[in-house]
């Protein structure tokens, strides 16, 4: 197998070559070798299901059935994959763990096992084996694997979906900035000119689960305002996030209108027809402007830039983890574990790690080597997003509750109701207190 | 002439019926059996169910463990909940438009297509499409034709120069309100219209030709002849309409998801969040069973407004 390194990617191609090094005769043997040393052995005539999250960069997509395939050569268990749009794995795991019935495996959200914590198996010897052998989890994935103040591991926090700030470059230099904003004062500024440039930027304040949830926590935690503080006690109604809200409201009178009624999608059809010139979204806009000839101007303009610094003084960013979790009702719980533990071996994902393109971040410390991160500068922010992110529930507990808090969109619609000017600051986090007190009492 | 003699068939053994023979032959007990395939189905798929939700509501059953009894206690807690009443506000300011505008428009075309027209029976089916496409397939083309940067009306207006910059149709409260009521319109028409034609097509001619050689005007025929004779149609077709907008899903959670700001959450789709995408199914059935006073209501009005006349339940009028 050739070395993945820096010179072969670029020699190679990206995706091509890492599809390349993930077929072959190599690949088979190796996985024969590794089924036979790895301490997971699928019971004999396993079958697993799975269900994940639908791709949203093709090449991500091939590699991860590549892999699947690899996998039933190596020990003969008979992977099945269902791919649901991402914000219904939830439900759809959520009614399989109710009744007992449906795949082995899912792949969703955030803290996904926390909403029903007993129905889960135990991953923990997984979590042990990967840790021990690949420089450690982050802390944010131990975090989202055990829960606050857990022992044992829920899931396999396989990796995150970075949503950075993507911005025209022509556009900021027009406004005034040679680099981006580094705090949420500048910022405004930035968004200011943009808008009286005629290059106006945008985020999504409708119920989009990815987009939305991201800059509206971190507009929330970068003022220092809480949802909730360590104890799980309610503390949305502070000044903090009066003036987050404010600070929302006036960013909000320089984007493009509409961004109420935008899902996870709007932002980026908007940014790839040049409606847009500045948005919070994963490396997918980047990736799809590469691919169509037509946007290749976009491609070469645009960049990736951290979110901005607020009051507080240090990074509070909200990105997406993607958890692996098994259902205690499977028939075959090592098949599922000896599955895990082949996806995030070296070997696969390295490959994976390339074949996304920058899509998916890693969660273990040694992938930082992985070449995709210098092989394009304009990848290499996503590298370190495992590391800025802070966990769903912000300061409190990451568990059912605040998984919930999450799907309700109680943060996006605190904002959105201010911004709409349906309520004023104190009736949209009266709103949201009442609310999440429902979610968080004891 | 040949005699044939005609055999006299051997006599019958006769004895007395037994209470299984009568019962082969009881009506009521035939019916029973004949009618249990169906019986079991209703109850089901649908009495069951309606059943187990109200039950749920009644619990705090979250999905992955079942709840216990906690009585009313999901019912005081909405009660005080502010996006719980907008979504009432919303689920009734929905219906009322929706099945005004629907039962008008209805009935003027079922009026229309009445009428001796050329490809009468082309027209019809055409009008009837609308109904057919799946909602969520409609849905989805109202999507694009009211978003928010791309939106077809937009470009249309802008490049003949009545509007300069796209119109917010989903992002702004009241103009969500009002583009998703257009949609439930469109849709709904077909069945309003093509339903009262087919109970105009009841009505009598020789009625209508008795009252113009009296000289009723073509507003006295529609009002003392069309529309009362329609009533006990109206009744129906206006049940069903109110029921299904009332209880419409599909259309606003592909359009807008219950958003902007909750202000086109109907009671259905906001018991659907709640229940299934936050797990809180206690919650979520509340809302849902909290729906039946309003369902009832407007069965009972139809009923007992349209169809209590004598001469509709077969008697002679008064």
């Amino acid at each position: 197998m050739k070395d993945l390194t820096r010179r072969t990617l670029m020699q190679g191609g990206t995706a091509a070559a890492a599809a390349g090094a993930l077929t072959g005769p190599a690949l088979l043997d190796w996985a024969k070798a590794w089924a036979q040393a790895s301490p997971f052995k699928p019971e004999p005539g396993a079958e697993l299901s799975m269900l994940r999250w639908k791709y949203f960069v093709q090449s991500e997509d091939d590699a991860f059935v590549k892999i699947m395939g690899a996998f039933t050569k190596a020990t003969n268990v008979k992977v099945t994959i269902a791919r649901e749009s991402y914000e219904d794995v939830q439900p759809k795991a959520s009614v399989a763990a109710n009744t007992g019935a449906g795949q082995d495996m899912f792949w969703g959200l955030y803290s996904l096992p926390f909403l029903f914590p007993q129905k889960v198996l135990d991953v923990s010897d997984v979590a042990d084996y990967l840790g021990k052998k690949y420089g450690g989890w982050v802390p944010s994935a131990q975090i989202y694997g055990k829960g606050t103040g857990g022992k044992t591991w829920l899931d396999i926090p396989v990796c995150y979906s970075g949503s950075l700030m993507n911005y025209r470059v022509s556009s900021m230099e027009k406004a005034g900035f040679k680099q981006f904003p580094k705090t949420t004062d500048e910022f405004l500024a930035y968004a200011t000119a943009c808008k009286k440039n005629g290059t106006p930027g945008g985020f999504a304040l409708g119920h989009a689960s990815g987009d939305a949830n991201a800059w509206a926590h971190w507009c929330l935690w970068s003022h220092g305002g809480n949802l909730i503080d360590k104890n799980d006690k309610v503390v949305i109604n502070s000044p903090e996030t009066a003036k987050a809200l404010e600070y929302c409201k006036k960013l909000y009178e320089q984007m493009i209108p509409g961004v109420v009624s935008w899902n996870d999608a709007s932002n980026n059809k908007a940014f790839l027809a040049g409606e847009i010139h500045w948005t919070d979204n994963g490396i997918s806009i980047y990736v799809a402007a590469k691919k169509d000839p037509t946007k290749q101007a976009i491609a070469a303009d645009m960049n990736h830039a951290y979110y901005p610094i607020g009051p507080v003084g240090k990074p509070t960013e909200f990105h997406l983890l993607y958890p692996l979790l098994a259902m205690k009702y499977t028939k075959y719980p090592n098949a599922c574990k000896a599955l895990m533990a082949f996806m995030l071996e070296a070997d696969q994902f390295n490959g994976w790690l390339i074949a996304s393109q920058g899509y998916l971040t890693h969660t273990l410390n040694d992938y930082d080597k992985n070449p995709i991160w210098t092989a394009d500068p304009k990848t290499t922010p996503f590298r370190d997003v495992a590391k800025r992110t802070l966990t769903a529930g912000g300061l409190g507990s990451v568990g059912e509750k605040a998984a919930t808090a999450i799907s309700d969109f109680i943060v996006v619609d605190m904002f959105a109701s201010y911004c709409t000017g349906r309520t004023d600051v104190k009736g949209a986090m009266a709103d949201a207190e009442r609310q999440a007190k429902r979610i968080y009492r004891s | 002439m040949t005699q044939v003699a005609l055999e006299r068939p051997p006599a019958r053994q006769t004895r007395d019926a037994t209470t299984w023979d009568r019962l082969k032959v009881n009506r009521d007990w035939l019916g029973f059996w004949f009618m249990l395939p169906a019986a079991a189905i209703l109850i089901l798929f649908l009495a069951y169910p309606l059943g187990l939700g109200v039950w749920l509501s009644f619990t705090d059953a979250r999905i992955g463990r079942s709840g216990i009894f906690v009585g009313l206690e999901n019912y005081e807690w909405l009660w005080g909940d502010n996006v719980f009443w907008l979504s009432v506000f919303n689920t009734l300011l929905y219906t009322t438009v929706a099945s005004t505008i629907k039962f008008a428009v209805g009935l003027y075309l079922a009026l229309l297509l009445n009428e001796n027209l050329p490809f009468k029976a082309i027209l019809r089916a055409v009008v009837l499409i609308p109904f057919i496409v799946p909602t969520v397939l409609s849905a989805i083309a109202f999507w694009w034709i009211y978003d928010a940067q791309f939106s077809i009306v937009s470009w249309s207006l802008k490049h003949l120069g009545l509007i300069h910059e796209n119109i917010n149709f989903l992002g702004d409260v009241w103009n969500a309100r009002w583009s998703v009521i257009f949609a439930n319109i469109w849709r709904g028409i077909p069945f309003v219209a093509i339903t009262l034609l087919a109970g105009l097509q009841t009505v009598s001619p020789s009625l209508y030709e008795a009252a113009t050689i009296d000289g009723a005007s073509a507003w006295q025929r529609f009002r003392y002849i069309t529309y009362p004779l329609l009533t006990p149609i109206i009744a129906v077709v206006m049940t069903f309409s109110v029921l299904f907008t009332f209880t419409d899903f599909q259309l606003i959670w592909v359009l807008t998801r219950g958003g902007p700001v909750n202000a086109t959450h109907l009671m259905a789709t906001l018991s659907y969040q709640r229940a299934i995408l936050s797990g809180y199914l206690g919650e979520g059935s509340a809302i849902a069973t909290a729906m039946i006073p309003f369902l009832l209501a407007a069965i009972l009005i139809s009923w007992f407004g349209l169809q209590r006349r004598k001469w509709q339940q077969g008697e002679s009028n008064d």
